[in-house]
């Protein structure tokens, strides 16, 4: 059996002579809040509508829980609970009569609906008509929708757009108690990185359709270790300086020197030798690139 | 699969009951059965004066209801079934939503079509049934009407059954056009053009008018006696412009599930 909900191997898509998606080997282990993340446009919502079967994709390159998508279409879905882009909702009814409509189609018994609208915080808004709901309500009964026939796997696009803050985090707690009690895999996708990276346990950045990125949250944090930036009269024996007083250098160029950051002491032993060592030191701080800007630079680099 | 298309048609009742397609079907057969049984009671003086014998009285009643409903309502109404049983997914943007559930693709697509069939049966077996009902009704009202002298079931029924079969090739190519495009526009103004092409085909007589399923409703309405001796009920059902109305729908659904099936789901 495969450890991962989703796989992907090589998956590329096209749509007419555009590559929406290239090579993209994606693994969402079980279990996991996989943040699957990219700027607008980089083939977030292509890649889940491939992992629905809406979208056609070749023999062998997608598998749920370790099963081919194509051979095993229906078994597949039946685990799979999605929300992709806006809402699909029936205007015309209500959003009980909404949730009334999934639960036959999934053929399971109508009780689960009054829970799915607690859950969700429609109760009151039950028998209103959802094409009156606001945005962030009807986001709330797709959500209701996906979580209905309590798949082992929910992929949810952009889940938490247009939703108050408050709804964010309930959303966000919402799935954090899904995999945590309940054994449930998610998939979330969004453009910011700050609204999941409180809740993702693994990553994936995606821009123009390739993979740049894919781990851990720990992993993606280990790539913006703190460093020290030194401004000084004269870099090139400032770097001599520090390399043989066994500091690391992380980065040098003419204006600046960037080595590890390893403690303010030791910021301060630097300070020191290269002052005692004739150098003036223009400046001397720490920088932390926090996770958007290097989201920003993954993403721009390709 | 059988089990899909059973869940999809339920599926289907449910989502457009509150929707004026398939309240149409009802209130269709109702308003216009409705109208004329009232101006019938209403001018019983004007009627009696002709001295009608039962099988003709029923004639004059029923086709003014045929006549309106083959001609002119029946395939607006097709047209209008047609694109809303598709367009309640275009237009909620619930294709997607449809298309990832468990279900069996071919059952998805079925049910719906089978769903717009069954809408039409529903409307045209209303009309019958308030047809014979009202014509009952009135002579109870009007004794002196003659309806209680002749039984119009068979004959109905087969003019019915005739429009029916006859609106299938019609439904068949309005359910793919209305599920390529969403918009109203194309399907109703090719529908439109084609319905007042295929009514003039049939009332010129072109003798190949029966290859255009638009003036299939039209031909089925017109009936001649076999032979002379023959009962007014003796004619045959299943006549050419049937039959090419039933192909026609059967290829519509097939080339229908091919387009759906290769077709990326937006």
């Amino acid at each position: 059996m495969s450890n991962f909900a989703i796989e992907t191997v090589g998956l590329t898509h096209h749509f007419g002579t555009q590559t929406v998606v290239k090579d993209l080997s994606l693994q969402v282990p079980k279990g996991s809040i996989y943040g699957f993340l990219g700027p607008n446009g980089a083939g977030k919502t292509t890649t889940i509508k491939i992992l629905l079967n809406l979208l056609k994709s070749p023999a062998d390159q997608v598998f749920i829980f370790g099963k081919e998508l194509n051979s095993n279409r229906m078994a597949s879905l039946k685990r799979m609970g999605a929300l992709v882009e806006q809402p699909a909702i029936y205007t015309h009814l209500t959003g009980k009569e909404n949730l009334v409509n999934r639960c036959t189609l999934l053929g399971i018994p109508k009780s689960k609906c009054a829970e799915m609208l607690s859950l969700v915080g429609l109760t009151d808004a039950a028998n209103k008509k959802a094409g009156k709901y606001s945005l962030g309500m009807k986001q709330r009964l797709g959500i209701a929708l996906a979580l209905i026939g309590d798949p082992e796997l929910l992929l949810l696009d952009e889940p938490t757009n247009g939703l108050d803050p408050n709804g964010i985090i309930e959303i966000r707690n919402l799935m954090i108690e899904l995999t945590t009690k309940h054994g449930k895999t998610i998939l979330v996708s969004s453009h910011l990185l700050a609204e999941i990276e409180r809740t993702a346990t693994h990553v994936g950045i995606i821009n123009k359709g390739e993979l740049l990125f894919q781990g851990t949250i720990g992993e993606l944090h280990d790539l913006s270790k703190p460093v020290v930036k030194i401004e000084t009269n004269d870099q090139a024996a400032a770097a001599n300086i520090l390399g043989t007083a066994g500091a690391e250098l992380v980065q040098q160029n003419e204006s600046t020197i960037s080595v590890t950051f390893k403690g303010k002491e030791d910021m301060g032993n630097l300070n020191t030798l290269l002052v005692q060592n004739g150098i003036t030191v223009y400046s001397i701080n720490k920088e932390r690139k926090d996770l958007e800007n290097l989201f920003l630079d993954i993403t721009s680099k390709n | 699969m059988v089990r899909s298309l059973f869940i999809s048609l339920t599926s289907e009742f449910y989502k457009s009951r509150k929707t004026l397609a398939f309240w149409a079907a009802i209130i269709l057969p109702v308003l216009i059965c409705g109208l004329v049984a009232i101006g019938y009671y209403s001018n019983a003086d004007k009627v009696l004066k002709y001295n009608y014998p039962g099988l003709m009285l029923w004639a004059q009643f029923s086709s003014a209801t045929l006549g309106v409903m083959g001609m002119l309502i029946l395939p607006f109404y097709v047209m209008f079934m047609a694109f809303s049983v598709n367009n309640i997914e275009h237009k909620n943007d619930t294709w997607k939503t449809l298309f990832a559930q468990p279900l069996n693709k071919f059952s998805i697509y079925a049910a719906k079509y089978l769903y717009a069939v069954l809408l039409l049966f529903i409307c045209l077996f209303l009309f019958e049934a308030l047809t014979i009902t009202s014509g009952y009704l009135l002579q109870t009202l009007v004794p002196k009407f003659t309806f209680g002298d002749y039984n119009p079931f068979v004959l109905l029924t087969k003019f019915y059954s005739k429009l029916f079969l006859a609106s299938l090739g019609i439904l068949s190519i309005q359910f793919v056009l209305s599920l390529l495009w969403s918009d109203f526009l194309k399907p109703m103004g090719i529908g439109f053009v084609a319905t007042i092409a295929g009514i003039i085909t049939a009332n010129v007589g072109w003798k190949h008018a029966y290859l255009i399923p638009y003036s299939d409703p039209t031909l089925a309405l017109r009936v001649t006696r076999t032979s002379k001796n023959a009962k007014i009920e003796d004619f045959p059902v299943f006549s050419q412009e049937i039959w090419a109305s039933l192909i026609c729908a059967v290829l519509m659904f097939i080339i229908g599930y091919y387009i759906l099936s290769k077709r990326n789901i937006k």
